[in-house]
């Protein structure tokens, strides 16, 4: 039984003596980045208390890991961060390799990095599309820079279409390495892509920062600071836009990353525009890491354990780990206690967007509801993560 | 027209007005959509008809086939009222621009003032739609509602003054012709000046990007029409272009000289109405291009930037018009 | 504090501490009553101010564990520690006056196994409905259990 809980602990203000208003923001909200119910405390324009309600896109991943074995969990494993769906599959799949100590060739390795950095520039171009689009307007210039970034995101979709079949959910990891390789034609088009991305990236900053509503719309807003950054386990761009110089692919290199020059931007506001800085540094830097796996993928098999043939193919030893990897919105982990055979006997699904959505009943009171539709964009999360 | 009571020719001249209007203003729906597609490198509205056209008349039939859903705690009255309350004034305002010489259903000789006056009234039916919704979001968007607009009448009536006293009359006919020489606009500053705060004040006053924050839709997801279906959701919208087009109207006889134009005298008309849709694409492409701005920023650029300016801008021009000796252009 | 010193300060301040050998992680099993006392040590002393993740593992008949994950961003010591609540037993220290991100990690705990946080202020179910009844993660909740409307 649950124990006593006091009524609803909803983080508030001082008292200012005027009217309260309780009002609703989704789940059917237009900017709610998915399934996300925000129950403001307000008075007149100001929040005062936030109460966030997640789960309404729960779908009790951990306890499907404990039923799949791991053969067959992968496929599904790209359903969490729907977004960026292959760093998703990478967590759960090094994961497992970890625990049975199965060696990943190395063309396997570049190509995942390979796919992984695509899928960042593809995710922070939703990112920023849909940010601008709360920001601006379904009807509006939010809308232009909306359908500008989509057509590029549209560009790489139409990459991993090539290589996988798939626009969205791709299952392309699996236990040993990646499961297709790389067709005729497909590195050509894809250094016109990224040469493409980058070119367009000008005029996108060139349409935002150029403009004073964007600055006033952003800058002071919704800051971070960087105790409370650390504290409540936000990562990826909104730690690096509170001034934590930590990226997983440096602390921690995983699947051949330290073969890989690229810089890590960091900035020390904490409010919107650093975060937005952070992930327009990220894109270029993404392209940075493309172009070099592009000149030098090395030849070799792309998996270890090629053809799978039952389900229960693979069985992991006992014991436990702990694998993270650098997403777009964070540090997406996947703890796996293995007991011996097909199935995992646990497995936590530490999602990056969850933790960085725990920010928000810290950083919203004291904002306008205006600034509560520019900070969740600015927080950028995806619920298939937050709820798994 | 004269052995017609003033009566019945003035019924005719508005019953034509009001019909070339609402022609007008389906197609200019029409024109926006295509506008702000061509800027986000698509094409709009292309299958209903030749290249789209049908499409506003395929969209007001929808309208009015679409269930009217009344809100059960709505207030009624209030609520059937409003959008009427909205739409009067919005079309109201056509009565007095003269658009050609002598071509006009009233000008009156407080022709601005008139203008001014009648458009701000559409606050009243505005905040009827949102408080008789009995809808939070409704409610906080009228409230923003009735903040923008008062806070932005002001600086827009300083600013529509600047032509005013350099022609020397209210009345909108006479306004037009003092700028047969020269064009307002074309003022050594104080002409430019007067132009961007009319049109920053205007775009404000109507609500539009970057100013839209009473019906942001990502926030208040259509703000004050939430509650709003069918066809008093199309009068609404309706009257919102009225408003727009009547204020590009407005501001191409104040400042952009009206039907002076090259060419014979019949093409006035013509080029008032070229000048008038300029105006409202140029307001187009800032609502296309720009993000929108909170609230509080709103008002304090007009109470802290927009009104001072103005006020400077209106004495400016009264001191410049007393030392040339006089009025007129 | 780098993780040589760190481990020696760990055998020193926590005799009864089991920390595995090896491993990327500093991994610590924890008597229960030691479990916020520990968190604190490993925020203020190890440094470790980074919190990643909570949550809790079913092993059945020998009772749930609490495993929670920490790292030190500067000199990257992950200390991964856990503790078990013994059998039949859900009660277990809050570690929300430490980090602030046990907050939803704990209410999320909760509702998948039921474990109840001493001195969370605010332990409502965060996932799934409020009036859901059971806690699904626990070995003794069937994967396919019928639960009308949403199964």
């Amino acid at each position: 039984m649950p124990p006593e809980t006091p009524a609803r602990a909803v983080r508030t203000l001082d008292y200012t003596g005027s009217e309260r208003l309780t009002m609703n923001m989704g789940p059917q909200h237009p900017s709610a980045h998915g399934v996300f119910r925000a129950i403001l405390e307000l008075e007149g324009e100001q929040v005062v208390g936030v109460d966030a309600v997640i789960g309404y896109l729960h779908r009790c991943h951990e306890k499907l890991a404990e039923h799949l074995t791991y053969v067959q969990y992968p496929s599904i494993a790209s359903k969490t961060d729907y977004v960026a769906a292959m760093t998703s599959e990478l967590a759960y799949v090094m994961a497992t390799e970890g625990l049975a100590k199965v060696e990943v060739p190395k063309r396997a390795q570049y190509l995942r990095v390979l796919v992984a950095e695509l899928q960042r520039v593809a995710s922070h171009c939703l990112w920023l599309g849909t940010w601008c689009m709360d920001m601006g307007g379904a009807l509006g210039g939010g809308a232009t820079v909306f359908l500008y970034c989509i057509r590029e995101r549209e560009l790489i979709l139409d990459l991993f279409e090539a290589l996988t079949g798939a626009r969205l959910l791709y299952g392309f990891h699996q236990i040993g390495g990646v499961r297709y390789d790389l067709p005729e034609g497909w590195a050509a088009q894809c250094r016109q892509t990224i040469d493409l991305i980058e070119q367009r990236l000008l005029e996108y900053e060139g349409l935002l920062e150029e403009n004073a509503f964007f600055h006033l719309r952003t800058k002071g807003v919704g800051v971070i600071t960087r105790e409370l950054a650390e504290d409540v386990g936000i990562g990826g761009p909104l730690l690096r836009g509170s001034g934590v110089a930590y990226d997983l692919r440096r602390a921690h290199p995983y699947s051949s990353y330290e073969d890989f020059q690229f810089d890590v931007p960091v900035e020390p506001a904490g409010d919107c525009f650093a975060r937005y800085q952070v992930r327009m540094v990220e894109f270029r830097q993404a392209i940075r890491i493309v172009r070099q796996i592009l000149d030098g993928l090395p030849e070799g098999p792309i998996s270890s354990r090629p053809g799978v043939k039952s389900v229960a193919q693979v069985r992991v030893p006992k014991g436990e780990i702990f694998t993270r990897v650098e997403g777009p919105r964070g540090e997406v982990g996947c703890y796996l206690i293995g007991d011996g055979g097909p199935k995992p006997y646990r497995m936590k699904w530490r999602g990056a967007s969850f933790s960085n959505l725990a920010v928000l009943p810290h950083i919203i009171p004291g904002h306008s509801v205006a600034d509560v539709v520019a900070i969740m964009g600015s927080v950028d999360p995806v619920f298939g993560e937050v709820d798994r | 027209m004269t052995d017609l009571s003033p009566a019945v020719s003035a019924l005719l001249t508005g019953g034509a007005l009001l019909g070339a209007l609402l022609g007008l203003l389906a197609y200019v729906t029409l024109l926006e959509r295509k506008f702000a597609a061509r800027l986000q490198s698509r094409i709009g509205p292309y299958r209903v008809g030749p290249h789209g056209l049908l499409q506003p008349i395929a969209d007001g039939v929808k309208l009015l086939l679409k269930e009217d859903l009344v809100p059960a705690a709505a207030d009624r009255t209030v609520f059937n009222l409003a959008p009427v309350v909205f739409l009067v004034p919005c079309f109201l305002i056509y009565a007095t621009i003269p658009f050609a010489p002598g071509l006009g259903v009233a000008d009156v000789n407080i022709g601005v003032l008139f203008f001014l006056a009648v458009s701000s009234m559409e606050i009243v039916g505005l905040f009827m739609a949102g408080w008789s919704s009995n809808n939070k979001y409704a409610l906080l968007s009228a409230m923003r509602a009735v903040n923008q607009i008062i806070s932005y009448d002001l600086p827009f009536l300083m600013a529509a003054m600047v032509p005013v006293l350099l022609a020397g009359s209210l009345r909108l006919s006479e306004i037009a012709t003092a700028q047969q020489g020269l064009w307002f606009v074309f003022y050594p500053v104080i002409g430019q000046l007067g132009f961007v705060a009319y049109v920053v004040a205007s775009v404000a006053a109507e609500n539009r990007v970057p100013f839209d924050i009473l019906e942001a839709e990502s926030e208040l997801v259509a703000g004050f029409r939430v509650e709003y279906s069918g066809m008093k959701f199309a009068m609404i919208t309706l009257s919102e272009y009225a408003h727009v087009i009547g204020t590009s109207f407005l501001g191409a006889l104040l400042f952009l000289g009206a039907w002076s134009g090259p060419g014979p005298e019949w093409l006035g008309p013509g080029w008032f109405r070229l000048k008038a849709l300029m105006m409202f694409s140029l307001i187009t492409w800032v609502r296309w291009s720009f993000i929108r701005i909170r609230v509080d920023q709103i008002l304090r650029i007009s109470w802290k930037l927009l009104l001072p300016l103005t006020v400077l801008l209106v004495m400016a021009t009264a001191i410049i018009v007393v030392l040339r000796g006089g009025t007129g252009g | 504090m780098n993780e040589t010193d760190a481990r020696a300060r760990i055998a020193t301040d926590f005799p009864d501490a089991v920390v595995a050998a090896g491993g990327p992680a500093i991994t610590v099993t924890l008597p229960a009553p030691q479990w916020r006392a520990f968190a604190r040590f490993v925020k203020d002393t190890v440094g470790c101010r980074f919190f990643s993740f909570l949550s809790a593992v079913d092993w059945k008949d020998e009772g749930l564990e609490v495993i929670a994950y920490v790292e030190n961003t500067d000199e990257h010591v992950c200390v991964l520690f856990k503790t078990r609540l013994g059998a039949g037993q859900t009660a277990c220290e809050s570690l929300l006056p430490v980090y602030r991100g046990a907050d939803w990690m704990e209410r999320e705990c909760f509702d998948m196994f039921g474990v109840i946080f001493d001195g969370h202020p605010d332990l409502r179910r965060m996932l799934l409905p409020d009036d859901w009844v059971g806690h699904p993660l626990l070995k003794s909740y069937a994967v396919d259990t019928p639960y009308p409307p949403y199964r």
